[in-house]
């Protein structure tokens, strides 16, 4: 069975502005796979996410599709069955631990809290089975750290805390939304370690939200590349760094800081991403992009699939190698 | 925490003091001599001075200070020049009475404002937000005073369901805890509760809606906690604060009743004083207002405790 199998997912915001925040997102996952949401801000990765654990605000969100993880058919969950399912199945590591996390409970309480409502245990194995994940999540001093609040720790420490607390039910997929950003350089790469041992160790799906592709390279076997709520393209990463076929993930490729010489200007894409205000219906790449065509501003662009499990969304993704 | 607890009562010893200060200064300021209110208006000149002496009015205001806090920390608040009755006994016997009704009031007021408050910021910008807006503006703006003579019109007067004034049969000093006594206490019970209502109900809805809006509320939907778990912690994160603004009410319907004890002629401190200062009664009044500011210090001192207790992130050390 599939660990996750989203098609055709739609997300709507209403209010006060209008934004088709995603659009037709098919994608779906193996079990035990890693895979990185890659675009900018605004491209739809977090809210992806948390259509996956029903966090989205009903009132003001419209959600069209279908999104099934393990044969469960996410979007129907209601009540009873949506808390089992959130934090059990499915468990989400935020970007910011300092607010993820709520500041007057030990952290020890927090982790304990989440397992006793899902394994029904009492308090003090709770705790226990906290402090072990404190322990995986290689924090040391755990037993002291386990009756520490979220204020006498550092940021490093607060993100393995998250961790622990997402892991602690054994979820068979894990969203880490931008885990790293928040946190120093260093502190960053010993966190991608450790989500990376734990993905083994667990043997959990794992879907990274972020917009550095250097971390998702270090972290992922897969890429979906996110750009105006839709897919734009889609392989395993070592297809998307090789051989990217879509001129934004070339774009994306172009404007890191290797090979740059001191004093030379950035290859930034130029423009900013649409508003979103109403549903695409021609390529939503298309105003900002080098290689564009006058059939892109026409229609949506076919999605070809060069191999399996390989898409890309562009009208020029066929041609040899696109230029730049 | 011992050490927090320690260190927070030294710091009330040079509050307290200057409490004392402003109290026996503040009365020495106020217009008036308190001798015209008891001497004849035909005594000589030298009964007068015979009488200041006798009251040690005479000396110096050091001095007078010094003596006053000296008997004041032997438990001697002086006598009343008006009636001649300790000022102690007085003080604390007014002062149990409003604090029956200060108590009571708080224990109208608190809940229904807490209540009310986490009603309107969960429902943030819906009509029962509005709804609650509406009475706790109203709560808070209607004179109370009016409003207890309005209660009284309609529950004493029209209805005679509740009395309208006293403390029950056997005057100020005679309460039970019985219906015949407590129907005493309703009304300026609930007419003292509506400004706290409006005060607290106003204060816990800001605090739940800033902190319904917080990250860890979304990781807690996330991690499967139900609607319940998530009201917990948001009333563990509400209530240090709202429990500061609780203590500093609770030290207002003390001290701040003197409008609602007079117009239901309540045997408390807020009719002690108004008695105290038409009558030019030095210690009484300074014995009064050193008491109830007492009171305040020491509603703050327990509230920081508290709030220290509740919320780790107060240093405690």
């Amino acid at each position: 069975m599939k660990l996750l199998d989203i098609s055709n997912l739609s997300v709507k915001f209403s209010g006060k502005r209008t934004v088709h925040a995603i659009n037709n997102v098919s994608l779906s996952m193996e079990q035990g796979e890693t895979l990185a949401l890659l675009g900018e801000s605004g491209s739809g990765k977090s809210v992806t996410l948390k259509a996956l654990l029903g966090l989205l605000p009903p009132k003001r969100t419209q959600i069209d599709g279908q999104v099934h993880v393990n044969g469960t058919d996410v979007l129907g969950l209601k009540g009873k069955a949506l808390q089992k399912y959130r934090g059990g199945e499915v468990s989400m590591v935020f970007q910011e631990p300092a607010l993820a996390l709520d500041p007057v409970y030990t952290v020890g309480h927090q982790i304990a809290e989440s397992v006793m409502r899902h394994k029904g245990i009492d308090k003090a194995n709770a705790m226990a089975t906290a402090l072990d994940m404190l322990d995986r999540v290689r924090i040391p001093s755990a037993n002291r750290r386990l009756h520490n609040y979220p204020h006498e720790l550092s940021g490093g420490m607060r993100q393995r805390v998250m961790i622990a607390l997402a892991l602690a039910c054994k979820p068979k997929l894990l969203l880490a939304d931008e885990p790293t950003t928040a946190l120093d350089a260093t502190v960053q790469i010993q966190i991608l370690l450790l989500l990376r041992e734990l993905q083994k160790e667990f043997g959990m799906g794992v879907i990274f939200v972020t917009h550095d592709i250097g971390v998702a390279v270090e972290i992922s076997e897969r890429v979906a590349v996110m750009y105006a709520g839709q897919i734009a393209e889609e392989g395993t990463t070592r297809e998307i760094i090789r051989d990217p076929r879509h001129p934004y993930t070339q774009g994306l490729l172009a404007a890191n800081l290797h090979d740059v010489a001191r004093g030379a200007r950035l290859n930034a894409i130029p423009g900013a991403p649409p508003a979103l205000e109403s549903k695409p219906d021609s390529c939503a790449f298309a105003p900002r992009c080098p290689v564009a065509m006058p059939e892109c501003r026409a229609a949506l662009p076919p999605v070809f699939e060069p191999g399996p499990r390989r898409r890309v969304a562009c009208l020029r993704a066929n041609e040899p190698i696109a230029a730049e | 925490m011992l050490s927090y607890l320690i260190r927070r009562l030294i710091l009330v010893l040079p509050v307290a003091f200057g409490v004392s200060v402003i109290c026996f200064l503040l009365v020495q300021i106020a217009p008036g001599d308190p001798l015209t209110a008891i001497m004849p208006v035909d005594a000589t000149a030298d009964e007068q001075a015979a009488m200041r002496a006798a009251y040690g009015l005479d000396k110096p205001l050091p001095v007078q200070y010094a003596i006053w806090i000296g008997n004041l920390v032997q438990g001697d608040m002086g006598k009343s020049i008006a009636t001649g009755r300790p000022v102690a006994a007085e003080v604390f016997g007014a002062v149990k009475n409003s604090l029956l009704l200060a108590v009571s009031a708080a224990v109208i007021a608190f809940p229904i404002g807490i209540f009310l408050g986490f009603l309107a910021g969960y429902f943030q910008g819906t009509w029962i937000d509005r709804a609650v807006t509406a009475v706790s503006i109203m709560g808070v703006s209607v004179p109370n005073y009016w409003l207890g003579i309005v209660l009284v019109i309609i529950f004493s007067v029209n209805l005679g369901w509740l009395p309208s004034m006293g403390a029950g049969p056997g005057g100020s000093s005679a309460w039970e805890w019985d219906w015949l006594h407590m129907r005493h206490l309703v009304l300026p019970a609930v007419t003292l509760a509506v400004v706290p209502i409006g005060i607290v109900s106003r204060t816990v809805r800001a605090l739940a809606g800033d902190i319904l809006t917080q990250d860890f509320v979304q990781a807690l939907y996330a991690k499967g906690m139900s609607r319940v778990d998530v009201l917990r912690h948001v009333a563990r994160n509400a209530a240090a604060t709202a429990l500061s603004v609780m203590g500093l009410q609770l030290g207002y319907l003390l001290g701040g009743s003197i409008l609602i004890e007079t117009v239901f002629n309540w045997p408390g401190s807020g009719f002690l004083l108004s008695n105290a200062i038409f009558q030019r009664d030095l210690p009484l009044l300074q014995g009064t207002i050193l008491v109830l500011a007492l009171f305040f210090v020491a509603m703050n001192l327990i509230v920081d405790v508290a709030q220290a207790a509740i919320d780790p992130r107060i240093q405690r050390t």
